[in-house]
């Protein structure tokens, strides 16, 4: 009895602490939008926004909805967010394992830079790559091409642009490139179990990855055009590059700077997972007689991943959330456009910061399921 | 293979090899220095690639030619170990070495040779291509203190200079005066700390003009968010990594409930509610101070992160200590206070100092909410008309400013790691 009374009470006390709170809020919330003759609602967002974003990934302009408005931002969001942790990977594997390397000069100039990014505020990398940095970059008119084709200016990057004939063909093909290579490796596993024969599966899906989508264009099924980026004049001084697809320089700075900065932190997830991996094992498996790529591959990596994973996805997570300092710098991803923008527009503060919140909330958790659902299938499964 | 095997020395004719190959090398860099410092070019006539990657191509072969497994010179014992052990590593030690060669130059050029750093107005900087110090040093206060006025700034002085000593207090306590540390920094220190920045930096009574909070800025309100950031969201974290691993279910559930909420949405939107939302929370005629309103924002957002660092220390001691304490009559308190948080805590160091560092790094962010530390009232400086296009020293003298700061935090508390790790 005094046992559970002990229990009770505590809980109780929190309980009711927590619905104080909330409820004082609810309260004052209730009295406050009453005072200012608001109702509260989500029957705002069919409303027309009448406000136009720069950079869009669908087609938006101001006689669109809110609930359109806030699509906006949110591809946007998602679009940096993707970029930044592809790139971030790429960055943060090369330097992590540089740091292992056994070469004095890489393997400092690796500690030098991962020192150096994380040390120093995101939000003030984005500023300097920029205000600083980018805007350095010469005028479109003045610009040599970089590769050849594309032209990194001071107003964007222009890259050429993709024009599909019936891409969903292609779509198609590679999707069944990828589920014959899925049934090519069951056949090569089963292969190997029953006669110790081995096939070259990486060989043969790389050969199926590309003949399947050859077949379509050579049957002219699919077509593709590239619209080179060519220089236009606007008006007497100013001078775009119009026809190829061009990536606004917020854009491009935000993705550097959160690839760069993130990257420092992948890269110590990479050092830790790969020395985390004992030396014993590398050594058993040489003893069996594996070659050096064999154990990279099937004794170091398996071992090495399962402890970089959950790290890495939190730095993911991080990055994604990050992705919010576009506002800075006037980039419109969902912060801007739908909490800057719309709620000044609205005045709505409660429900629209609500929804923000609950956007971001949805994408941490959707990237942390993913990520743990990955994880569980690497573990070790013990028998 | 013939070529490789030619460029393969021998134990017998090493020396000869080891003299072409470092010539080799020397005179790939001297081609590089000559590029980078005097714009010399010797060999134009080759073809564009050829003549591009020339130096890399040269090096390349004087590495291998003094590659050798054990050649009885130490030196070169070492240079083969560490920076040479194969052609993949030796190419890369080359594109680091001219990397640095082609960029140190011009960059110490901008930022120490053709610089200013003399007089006071633009008018200084007009005349050189290299860096103008000379903003930094005009807008130098401004960067410290921001719209704080001129005349004041002694009362932030005094105020740091107050905090600091009040903060080695704990250092003379001795004898009986010791057990009560803990409980001057969790209580009485945040108190005092509070009470000297509202009089003194606040001012409004004791003869002190009243300062509003928008004019603070500047390193001194970076200091100011992060020093109260630190010291409430440590003991908040502590009570919800406890409450996370709390039999009790409500409790259990409400804290898992507060940090994975906090942990899911990005600061940025915090500080957005607390400075639009949350004064419809509260009844109309109360108010709350911006930057209050910003550092409680700044101490739930961080408490959620100490406490899941927190929870990973509890998490690692082994149960054995929970059964032991329990066995030795404790009772929960007693247990965690004097046996679980002293070992959890130390186990996690590293974790809270990463916390706090990104505190720190993240104090900019109260720029949404219109007030400017450092890097705001740079973005400010920026756009004086007077000093426009200066964008770059403002972020290098940020940067270095931050970076300082960052890594004392985080050396301090690899020494704190060390002073405190027990052998287990």
């Amino acid at each position: 009895m005094n046992h559970r009374i002990k229990s009770i009470i505590p809980q109780l006390l929190t309980l009711l602490f927590v619905v104080a709170v909330i409820g004082f809020f609810t309260i004052n919330a209730q009295l406050n939008m009453d005072e200012r003759g608001i109702d509260f609602g989500y029957g705002f967002l069919n409303q027309e926004s009448s406000f136009d974003v720069q950079f869009s990934l669908i087609e938006y302009d101001g006689s669109h909805s809110y609930a359109k408005a806030y699509l906006v931002g949110l591809l946007n969001t998602i679009l940096v967010s993707v970029l930044g942790i592809i790139f971030c990977t790429i960055i943060g594997v090369i330097v992590g394992i540089a740091r292992l390397s056994p070469n004095y000069l890489i393997k400092n100039t690796a500690a030098w830079y991962v020192e150096f990014f994380r040390n120093v505020p995101l939000l003030l990398q984005i500023f300097f790559w920029y205000y600083a940095a980018l805007r350095a970059l010469p005028l479109p008119e003045n610009t040599e091409p970089l590769f050849g084709v594309t032209y990194l200016t001071v107003k964007g990057y222009y890259i050429p642009r993709f024009i599909w004939e019936n891409f969903d063909i292609l779509f198609y093909s590679i999707l069944a490139a990828i589920i014959s290579i899925v049934f090519v490796r069951n056949y090569a596993r089963k292969l190997q179990e029953e006669k110790g024969q081995q096939l070259p599966v990486l060989l043969i899906s790389v050969g199926l990855l590309l003949l399947f989508p050859a077949i379509t264009f050579a049957t002219g099924m699919v077509q593709l055009e590239v619209a080179l980026p060519v220089l236009k004049q606007l008006s007497k001084t100013s001078f775009i590059y119009a026809e190829g697809l061009s990536v606004p320089p917020e854009l491009l700075a935000l993705v550097l700077a959160l690839s760069l900065y993130t990257a420092t932190f992948v890269a110590e997830c990479v050092r830790a997972g790969v020395q985390g991996v004992s030396k014993g094992q590398k050594e058993a498996a040489a003893s069996v007689g594996l070659t050096s790529n064999q154990i990279l591959k099937l004794v170091i990596m398996p071992q090495a991943l399962r402890i970089i994973i959950p790290p890495t996805t939190n730095q993911y997570l991080n990055l994604t959330k990050n992705s919010s300092l576009a506002a800075a710098i006037a980039y419109p991803d969902l912060v801007l456009v739908f909490a800057g923008t719309a709620l000044m527009q609205t005045g709505r503060a409660i429900e629209i910061v609500s929804i923000t919140m609950l956007t971001y909330l949805t994408l941490s958790l959707a990237i942390s399921l993913l990520m743990n659902w990955y994880n569980k299938k690497i573990a070790i499964k013990e028998k | 293979m013939i070529n490789i095997n030619i460029l393969k020395p021998t134990s017998a004719n090493f020396q000869n090899y080891l003299y072409i190959g470092s010539g080799l090398i020397f005179i790939s860099i001297f081609d590089v220095i000559l590029r980078s410092f005097f714009n010399v070019n010797f060999s134009t006539s080759l073809p564009g690639i050829l003549n591009f990657f020339l130096p890399l191509i040269i090096g390349l072969v004087g590495f291998q030619m003094i590659r050798l497994e054990y050649s009885g010179n130490r030196l070169v014992d070492k240079i083969n170990q560490s920076v040479n052990n194969n052609t993949f590593n030796a190419g890369l030690t080359l594109v680091i070495i001219f990397l640095t060669l082609l960029v140190i130059p011009p960059a110490l050029n901008w930022m120490i040779f053709e610089a200013t750093i003399s007089g006071d107005t633009r008018d200084a900087c007009v005349a050189t291509e290299g860096a103008c110090w000379t903003y930094i040093k005009v807008w130098f206060r401004r960067f410290m203190y921001g719209m704080y006025p001129n005349d004041f700034h002694w009362r932030i002085n005094t105020a740091f200079i107050l905090l600091i000593s009040f903060a080695f207090v704990g250092y003379f306590m001795r004898g009986k005066l010791k057990s009560y540390i803990t409980f001057y920094y969790a209580i009485f220190y945040p108190i005092i700390a509070f009470v000297i920045i509202n009089f003194l930096i606040s001012g409004g009574s004791f003869g002190l003009e009243w300062v509003e909070t928008n004019a603070w800025g500047g390193l001194s309100l970076t200091f100011i968010v992060s020093f109260f950031g630190l010291i409430f969201c440590f003991p908040l974290g502590m009570i919800l990594a406890l409450g996370r691993r709390s039999e009790l279910p409500v409790i259990r559930y409400i804290s898992i409930g507060y940090i994975e909420f906090w942990r899911g949405v990005p600061l940025i939107t915090v500080l957005f509610m607390s400075s639009v939302m949350f004064p419809m929370f509260l009844p109309s005629d109360a108010f709350v101070d911006k930057l209050i309103r910003v550092i409680a924002a700044i101490i739930l957002f961080e408490a959620a992160y100490v406490a899941e660092v927190i929870r990973g220390g509890l998490q690692a001691l082994p149960r054995g200590q929970y059964d032991a304490a329990k066995s030795l009559g404790m009772g929960y308190w007693r247990m965690q206070i004097f046996v679980i948080l002293p070992q959890a805590l130390k186990l996690v160091i590293p974790g809270i100092a990463n916390t706090f560092l990104a505190l720190v790094k993240d104090t900019p962010l109260i720029f949404v909410v219109g007030l400017s530390e450092v890097v705001g009232m740079l973005q400010m400086a920026k756009t004086n008309p007077k000093w426009l296009g200066y964008a770059m020293e403002g972020y290098i003298f940020a940067s270095i400013l931050f970076w300082a700061i960052c890594y004392a935090m985080s050396k301090y508390s690899q020494y704190l790691e060390l002073k405190y790790k027990t052998e287990r």
